[in-house]
């Protein structure tokens, strides 16, 4: 029940953040949304999820306020509402279409498909002696996908750092 | 907003020296504590660096830096990955190692996510 109307909610301050015309009103109408998220990992039982998420979100938060409060961005209207209603309606036509056809292949809500992972929640204490089953699985069973996600993340940092240089090394100081 | 290096009112700066040390503490205990309680390096790492993300919006960038250049940063994300890298490689098997290797996943997540920070925010106007 609770997590209807969380979902009521998020879908309500989406529609917010979309249609408020201020800027940093529209941030953090978007970050309600992620708060949000986040109270429904916790009402699912996972509060591992539910701590990065809270994290990840207010990290965002910063990082749009810093970028959004003093600059006026212009809003966009242009005269072609017709052609982008006719293409949003398409698109979410074939969206929904696509999204019957793959939600009839997916088990029901709470009742997963356990074939591999239940010998991970079976064996995970004893192989890894971590009580924490998500940590078994991420650091253990599964270590070479945090391994991407460490690789992904410091590829990210090395790019922003060269995309953002002012001065080549060449012609600077 | 005009002298926004120079950080915010004498409220915030007060606020932020009592709770920076409790944050960073706490970020502490949740990457240390990733293999009992929910958590983990990831969640630790970006605690610890919304904690300096706060010294820096509070204080102004020069405080920030004096404590954490952007030298020592990238050598310490540099060495934490090439850590988990070594550490996944040899496919542990005990507990200690599980926290090493949280550890070191919370210095490369901290480290490159406050480098992320800085490079959007302060970058622009320096070109350093």
């Amino acid at each position: 029940m609770e997590i209807y109307l969380l979902l009521l909610f998020m879908i309500v301050a989406a529609i917010a953040a979309i249609e408020i015309k201020d800027m940093l009103s529209s941030v953090i109408a978007l970050s309600t949304v992620g708060l949000g998220l986040c109270l429904a990992f916790l009402i699912l039982k996972a509060p591992n999820l539910a701590i990065m998420q809270l994290v990840i979100e207010l990290l965002c938060l910063i990082l749009l306020i810093r970028a959004t409060i003093n600059k006026d961005l212009p809003l966009v209207r242009d005269g072609r509402w017709l052609f982008n209603t006719i293409a949003s309606v398409l698109f979410i036509a074939v969206f929904l279409i696509f999204a019957y056809f793959a939600l009839l292949e997916l088990p029901r809500f709470g009742e997963p498909i356990m074939r591999v992972s239940q010998e991970y929640i079976a064996r995970g204490l004893e192989k890894t002696g971590s009580a924490n089953i998500v940590t078994a699985v991420a650091l253990n069973f599964r270590s070479y996908d945090t391994l991407g996600e460490i690789a992904v993340l410091a590829t990210a940092v090395i790019g922003i750092l060269a995309v953002m240089r002012k001065t080549g090394r060449i012609h600077g100081k | 907003m005009e002298n926004k290096e120079a950080g915010m009112g004498i409220i915030v700066k007060t606020i932020t020296r009592l709770t920076i040390g409790l944050i960073f503490i706490y970020g502490i205990y949740v990457s240390l504590h990733g293999h009992m309680r929910p958590g983990g390096g990831f969640a630790g790492g970006l605690i610890i660096a919304l904690s300096f993300i706060h010294v820096l919006l509070a204080f102004g960038k020069d405080v920030a830096l004096k404590k954490l250049n952007q030298t020592f940063l990238l050598s310490l994300m540099a060495l934490a990955a090439a850590v988990v890298l070594l550490i996944l490689i040899s496919r542990p098997a005990n507990l200690i190692i599980l926290s090493l290797c949280d550890i070191a996943i919370c210095f490369t997540v901290g480290a490159g996510l406050f480098i992320i920070f800085l490079a959007l925010a302060l970058i622009k106007k320096d070109g350093a």
